[in-house]
């Protein structure tokens, strides 16, 4: 590794260690370029997809493919494709942005990003330069649509598991695939697809397979509860005939292939349940200014103000998590040299470096989006349950977000063995940390906090990494490599892990902000970082609870409540004044405003 | 052909105006390019394309209308100019643009100039007519439809909804009207692109011009938000006490008999 590697931030060590809030990327970071890509983005959403949303959503998908290549003119299908295969080769940030702002387009924004993110990426990163050469130039104008195709009828999250089969013909020019894919993304309409099959029914590998090849088939369109604006249906493999040349990476390292687009595709789902939550919050509150009981506007109700400030509080810590995030990869590619960077295993590294992070962001920002729906429904009342309302369409569309690209039990229960697995490698001095932890514990008097701004948020945020540590440590101490069977006990740490990175993320933020135009200018910023600390807080401390609970006994167990006592013991904010304050400026605004 | 094009970067439409110490606040805002400045720009890169030649896009103002000049790059003009008079003019009007603009474009032999027929903010409209007239060239105001041949030229002009046929010819200066065209969105090649190009910074001294030159001609004297619309008022009882109510109240509330 260069040693310029060495200075850059370590995937999930922001448990472990503090950063400057300077050394992270957030949304007021973006350039005028970033900020003219998501209007671009936004126009075409607006004035090109949304007048045909109800088509899409009655599945007349060739308006699908259609809308697929004016996104290609307009270059929102090439950014991750380097120039030199008819892409754009933008930063991260940029392609971060086009998926926040085409969420908007509700099943449309799937189509959109299973054709540039997995359906398209596995070959820019992993393909050779024939395959490359022949493919991307097709896929960065919309020429050609991509699909990918992993899950099957019996292996969903155990990818692994997947029973489609390959074998090299007796001629040795082709690879027969036989099996079935099911829940494809674009399988309607799609030119090309990355399957994955299993060399002689055992080495896991990827494939560029096309539409067009003898063999090929698709099944007929799911009926789904939401995104209906998108295509699904299972790929069919019967003797299908694929040439050589055709296979993705080396036989038997399909697994590579496929975990490094999953992290993609998590951080890109969180990038967009951000966009989404944005939407939904906008048009819950312009519904509640509009909408009179009592001879008032609900939004002059408290209770309403509470759930609107709620939902932008989260909105925003997820918003500076995904960003902070996006700027990790960004930094660490920055380091790569020039010949490392035109390698796509090189660029996938520096996102599965924070495989975490990207676990973290999906599960978080899904539920924030699926929690904003639900709370806009509830806003709408029984209007809500139309469907001439968008939120309706919005809470069926939402749904998915939890289940696709690994459930978001499967990513909680990966970010702990992922931290034993940085721990064990020595990537991150985890048990160290956890081990002077302990002394430090021994002896802990409570701090004083001061009541300066943020100053209790960072108090909050110094302790809940401590707490953080603190559980886990125990728990792997008592449960050693069974731990793994300790599910409940794995999650409880994850939400912990989870409210510790969205917090600082958020606390980061707004500190960026400050320092940059002062406390008076950032005062909704403010707001957010307090009440989202708190509730983030709360939610730490129930968990690390019960988690102590059920991994302690008799005196050791009392030590450790005891523990975790000092450690939570604060004066808490004022939530109810603060989301009163925060909601005015929501109200004001009509839209999500920071 | 050598074509320019006057923009001028406003508030976004859907901007609420708030008004602090007697002035509009700009704090916080969205700001665009003006949306009939839009229209022209589209005409511009399309008369480009079918006839050759360049698109300069000109503005009057401080440095953050670089971005909406960067914008109107990313469309496909080819080059921009900011004319920055931050440092030297306090409060212009109408006629400090357009002297500006007048100024500049004087020794640029331009065969085309496209403005916006209004500014969505100050609305005067004055800004192309004054130009054209300070450079003694023709001008057609409010085009719909613009057809060049050679030098002949053939505008449609949207007149209160009517349409009026006009002939003359280059140079011209034309204002564009809603319908003229359908603005392109930046693409991202585009995007990326325009920071290539190149945006030429000027001030009142790269044109020989003093403060005094450009003074305003006007002096504005107060600005204020139009009155909040206030519930109507339902009168009740008899017909005939209405009537006397309705007329004391237009006498001594409305004070409009």
């Amino acid at each position: 590794m260069t040693k310029a590697l060495d200075n850059v931030v370590k995937g999930g060590s922001f448990l472990i260690e503090d950063v400057a809030c300077d050394r992270i990327f957030t949304p007021e970071d973006f350039t005028d370029e970033h900020k003219m890509i998501a209007k671009t983005t936004e126009e075409f959403v607006v004035n090109e997809v949304l007048p045909q949303l109800e088509h899409l959503e009655n599945h007349e998908f060739d308006r699908s493919v259609q809308l697929l290549k004016q996104a290609g003119e307009l270059g929102l299908l090439g950014a991750d494709v380097p120039e030199e295969y008819g892409g754009l080769g933008l930063d991260k940030i940029s392609s971060a942005l086009i998926a926040e702002k085409m969420s908007r387009a509700g099943g449309f924004s799937i189509s959109h990003g299973a054709h540039v993110g997995i359906g398209s990426l596995p070959i820019v990163l992993f393909g050779t330069e024939e395959q490359k050469r022949k493919y991307l130039p097709a896929l960065a104008t919309g020429e050609k649509i991509a699909a990918y195709a992993l899950t099957e009828p019996g292996s969903g999250s155990d990818a692994l598991g997947a029973k489609t089969t390959a074998k090299l013909n007796a001629e040795g020019t082709h690879y027969i695939l036989n099996g079935e894919k099911q829940w494809i993304t674009n399988a309607g309409f799609a030119d090309v697809f990355v399957v994955y099959a299993k060399v002689d029914g055992e080495h896991f590998s990827a494939f560029i397979v096309e539409r067009d090849f003898p063999g090929v088939s698709t099944g007929a369109e799911e009926k789904k509860m939401g995104i209906k604006s998108s295509s699904t249906r299972t790929l069919i493999l019967e003797d299908a005939l694929v040439p050589k040349e055709n296979l993705l990476g080396e036989i038997g390292k399909g697994h590579v292939i496929a975990f490094n687009i999953l992290n993609i595709g998590r951080y890109k789902l969180g990038v967009g349940a951000v966009g989404g939550a944005k939407r939904a919050l906008e048009i819950t509150i312009q519904y509640a200014n509009q909408r009179q009981q009592f001879k008032t506007p609900i939004s002059k109700f408290s209770l309403t103000q509470e759930k609107l400030a709620t939902m932008a509080a989260k909105l925003y810590a997820t918003e500076s998590s995904v960003y902070r995030t996006v700027g990790l990869f960004e930094e660490r590619m920055g380091q790569l040299t020039e010949e490392q960077a035109k390698d796509g295993k090189e660029i996938a590294k520096s996102i599965a470096e924070y495989a975490i992070e990207c676990s973290l962001n999906k599960v978080f920002a899904t539920e924030t989006l699926d929690y904003i729906v639900d709370e806009g429904v509830q806003i709408h009342g029984g209007y809500g349950f139309m469907q001439e309302y968008e939120i309706e369409r919005m809470y069926r569309d939402s749904r998915i977000n939890r289940i696709f690209e690994g459930t978001n039990e499967i990513n909680r229960l990966i970010v702990p063995g992922m931290y034993m697995r940085k721990a064990m490698k020595g990537e991150l001095p985890l048990l160290q940390k956890a081990q002077s932890l302990q002394e430090e514990l021994m002896m802990l008097m409570p701090e004083e906090v001061g009541d300066g701004v943020l100053e209790k948020e960072k108090y909050l945020v110094r302790n809940a990494k401590k707490i953080a540590l603190m559980v886990a440590g125990l728990a792997a101490q008592k449960f050693g490599p069974k731990l793994e069977k300790e599910q409940e006990i794995l999650v409880n740490i994850a939400d912990i892990v989870g409210n510790v990175y969205a917090m600082e993320s958020a606390l980061l933020r707004t500190e960026k902000a400050i320092q940059k135009s002062g406390v008076e200018k950032n005062k909704q910023k403010v707001l957010y970082t307090e009440i989202f600390c708190q509730e983030a807080f709360n939610e730490i401390e129930a968990h690390a609870k019960e988690t102590i609970v059920a991994v302690e006994q008799g005196d050791t167990l009392r030590m450790m409540l005891s523990a975790l006592r000092k450690l939570t013991r604060h004066t808490p904010t004022n939530v109810i004044a603060k989301k009163r304050e925060a909601a005015a400026a929501l109200i004001e605004a009509e839209r999500y405003v920071v | 052909m050598n074509i320019f094009v006057l923009m001028k970067r406003t508030f976004d439409t859907e901007e609420k105006i708030v008004i602090q110490n007697g002035k509009v606040s700009e704090e916080g805002a969205e700001f665009i390019i003006n949306p009939y400045d839009e229209y022209a720009i589209e005409e511009a890169i399309q008369v480009r394309d079918k006839h050759g030649g360049e698109v300069t896009v000109v503005t009057v103002g401080n440095e953050d209308a670089e971005k909406e000049l960067r914008t109107a790059l990313a469309m496909g003009a080819d080059k921009a100019v900011l004319i920055n008079i931050e440092d030297d003019v306090e409060d212009g009007d109408q006629y400090t643009t357009a002297k500006v603009l007048a100024e500049y474009l004087k020794d640029k032999e331009a065969d085309l100039i496209l403005a916006g027929n209004v500014a969505i903010d100050g609305g005067s409209g004055q800004v192309g007519p004054r130009v054209a007239e300070l450079l003694g060239i023709p001008y057609v105001t409010t085009i719909t439809k613009l057809e060049i041949d050679g030098t002949n030229v053939k505008v449609v002009r949207d007149v209160e909804g009517d349409e009026e046929i006009i002939e003359t010819s280059l140079p011209l200066l034309v204002t564009a009207q809603q319908g003229l065209n359908e603005p392109r969105y930046p693409s991202l090649p585009g995007i990326m692109k325009a920071k290539k190009k190149p945006l030429e910074e000027l001030e009142l001294d790269d044109l020989d011009l003093d403060e005094d030159d450009v003074e305003a001609k006007t002096k504005t004297i107060e600005i204020f938000l139009p009155p909040k619309k206030e519930a109507g008022k339902i009168l009740q009882g008899d017909i005939a006490d209405q009537v006397k109510e309705l007329v004391s109240l237009l006498h001594t509330e409305a004070k409009v008999i």
